[in-house]
């Protein structure tokens, strides 16, 4: 950790899962600090829920540890672990009121009937479902059942709340609202959050920290800022907005900057600490990818603009180059298209490319494609 | 005029069918069987045509008092010693691997594809003096003497839960499958261990079941007769022999038809419960 004075709440160290010969966790290591909103974020089938699943004791990991505030929990019981879990589906206990839904894990604890019966209206003030509790969740909204839900994990002070895609099954103006007051009631109690979700846009706006997971892998963990503005990798870069992405080489080392060549052009970038024929993916955010009909220093990027699409505030164009991959610019609505079918200059601003090293098996990739074009001198492309 | 007479062809249509079996077959040997209960038994086993409240009031008499009491209690034991085997089975076979599932759901069918007379011999060939089980508790010299174990009470009611168990297992697999499994584990993550997720969760969540298995299996244990004749030697008289007695050997028809109504009434009374229950289950 950088800072040694965050207490680590939830580490996770080396840990493997496979269901059926099929692992869905692979060598993970994570730790959740004290009071922060993490979010772990993927397509589905990433491993995020079994993760979360594990820390819950639902599931047991086939290989390495899990430390919950310092005490490693293997073979712990879900009962006998000190977090609480918000599902999805609500899970509430249809035989049983609001008030007897709340109070069923402080009954387990043993707690006063009067203990009982002030934490259980003053969490369901918190929620906002006051004058609720002889309700049965059948006459209660999605909406409604899933603050019970959360009321009914949150009363029992957890250390750590686990919430798997809570808000999945509520309509879009309802899950934006439920966002704002999920990361009200976290910063309120300071009780350590750990979401899942395969919604990028709720992680950006809810998170602290986001955790991105790719079959079985975290890709990267960071502020919403980093790894919005930094990826790591080019799956982070995808996932996360819109991206476009130019594979290349480094060609030229200067002193303060590399020359890279791609399939369709080349461009200076203001970066160091690469070595020539190094292979990069160049990614750039469509909002950061310019257009003109001019030349611009540094840049002999070609394409043609192929489609304008309206998006109410911001134009997104659509320009092709030379090899056939479409790259995506957005511009403000109000500033003047080019018409379909101009030839223009692409750049961006210096500072707004995003270089990473590609992985050894898209090194193979490429190399592969050089050798079917080896012996043609002067290659066209490039 | 001919739109209306249309609409009522077409009702006639569909349920007239329907209406005409159950008024052949249903309601109007009800309504010869309630008759019969009013006439007086002739000498040669008929019934002569004057009325009479005799075979109504020969119910109260203390002897067969004892016989529905008899039988009221058979059929509690039953239910009850079904509901404890058949919970444990019903659990499992609701919790079994999918591919398992079907085959054991068969394997609980498939006793019941046999004529249950046949099975009844089964037992008594496993159960008698010179049966199967006392021949291999001889033999293996953990007995000196042949056991009794038919016709015995005991015998009755092993006969009746076996006989029975699908009815209670039948229900409480469908009530244990549709539970939520994510209940369990909230129920587990909020603290419960697993004898209080069974408690407070499990058991009264699968109380429709127990209740519907319960009822499903107590109504026909009333009127079973052969198992107690076949198995219990006919030693204790349940409602089922009584009544076949009064219909085959005393040849008092009336009487017999008689006790059949309490039984009908009894039934009655608790499908009426069951479909009471039933719908607060629909509520939930």
């Amino acid at each position: 950790m950088a800072n040694g004075e965050e207490r680590v709440i939830v580490r996770l160290t080396n840990v493997d899962k496979s269901f059926d010969n099929e692992k869905v966790v692979k060598k993970l290591n994570l730790d959740v600090k004290e009071g922060e909103f993490l979010t772990m974020l993927g397509p589905s089938g990433c491993g995020k829920t079994t993760t979360l699943r594990m820390i819950a004791g639902f599931e047991q990991p086939d290989e390495g540890e899990i430390l919950l505030g310092g005490v490693n929990v293997e073979g712990k019981k879900p009962n006998e672990r000190d977090v609480n879990t918000v599902f999805q589906n609500y899970a509430l206990f249809p035989h049983m009121n609001v008030f007897d839904n709340v109070a069923f894990g402080l009954v387990e604890k043993k707690v006063k009937k009067e203990e009982i019966h002030t934490r259980v209206l003053e969490m369901l003030k918190l929620v906002k479902l006051d004058g609720m509790e002889k309700r049965m969740p059948s006459q209660m909204s999605g909406g409604q059942k899933q603050r019970v839900g959360i009321a009914r994990a949150l009363v029992n002070r957890p250390k750590v709340l686990l919430l798997d895609e809570p808000l999945g099954a509520l309509d879009l103006k309802l899950r934006k609202q439920m966002q704002g007051e999920l990361k009200h009631l976290q910063r309120r109690l300071g009780i350590t959050f750990l979401y899942v979700t395969h919604d990028q846009e709720e992680a950006l706006t809810m998170s602290d920290r986001i955790a991105i997971m790719n079959s079985g892998i975290l890709e990267q963990v960071g502020t919403p800022e980093e790894v919005y503005n930094q990826p790591q990798t080019k799956f982070v870069a995808d996932f996360i907005g819109e991206s476009n992405i130019l594979e290349g080489y480094v060609e030229h080392v200067y002193e303060d900057a590399i020359g890279v060549t791609m399939e369709s052009g080349k461009a200076r970038i203001p970066e160091t600490g690469y070595e020539s024929e190094e292979m990069v993916y160049l990614c750039v955010r469509p909002e950061n990818l310019k257009l003109d009909t001019k030349p611009h220093e540094g840049f002999s990027l070609r394409g043609r603009v192929r489609e304008h699409i309206f998006v109410g505030s911001i134009n997104k164009t659509m320009v092709e180059l030379p090899n056939g991959q479409m790259l995506k610019a957005e511009t403000p609505a109000e500033d003047e298209l080019m018409p379909v079918g101009t030839p223009v200059n692409i750049y961006w601003n210096p500072g707004k490319v995003v270089v990473m090293r590609t992985k050894e098996e898209m090194i193979y990739n490429i190399i592969e494609r050089s050798v079917q074009i080896e012996g043609m001198p002067n290659d066209p492309i490039f | 005029m001919i739109r209306s007479f249309k609409k009522h062809m077409g009702a006639w249509g569909t349920v007239g069918p329907t209406v005409i079996w159950l008024g052949i077959f249903l309601f109007l040997p009800l309504v010869y069987v309630i008759l019969i209960t009013f006439l007086t038994k002739n000498a040669y086993g008929g019934v002569d045509f004057s009325f009479t409240l005799e075979n109504y009031r020969n119910l109260f008499k203390s002897e067969y008092i004892k016989v529905f009491w008899d039988s009221i209690v058979l059929s509690l034991e039953t239910t009850v010693i079904c509901l404890l085997v058949g919970y444990p089975f019903a659990y499992i076979l609701a919790n079994a691997p999918r591919r398992w599932k079907n085959f054991l759901v068969l394997l609980l069918m498939l006793p019941f594809w046999t004529n249950s007379l046949i099975r009844t011999y089964g037992w008594n060939t496993l159960l008698r003096t010179e049966g199967i089980i006392n021949h291999f508790l001889l033999g293996v010299g953990v007995i000196k003497s042949p056991l009794e174990m038919l016709y015995t009470d005991q015998a009755v009611l092993l006969g009746m839960v076996y006989a029975l168990l699908p009815f209670t297992v039948l229900p409480l697999y469908t009530s244990i499958e549709k539970l939520d499994k994510s209940l369990l584990e909230a129920g587990s993550d909020l603290g419960a261990s697993r004898a209080h997720v069974f408690t407070r969760i499990v058991l009264p969540l699968t109380m429709p079941g127990i209740f519907a298995g319960s009822i499903q299996t107590f109504i026909p244990s009333l009127g079973f007769f052969f198992i107690s004749d076949m198995m219990g030697g006919a030693k204790t008289m349940y409602i089922g022999n009584l009544i076949k007695n009064q219909f085959l050997s005393a040849r008092n028809w009336p009487f017999g038809a008689a006790l059949s109504i309490v039984l009908i009434i009894i039934t009655l009374i608790l499908m009426r419960l069951y479909t009471k229950v039933g719908s607060l289950e629909d509520m939930a």
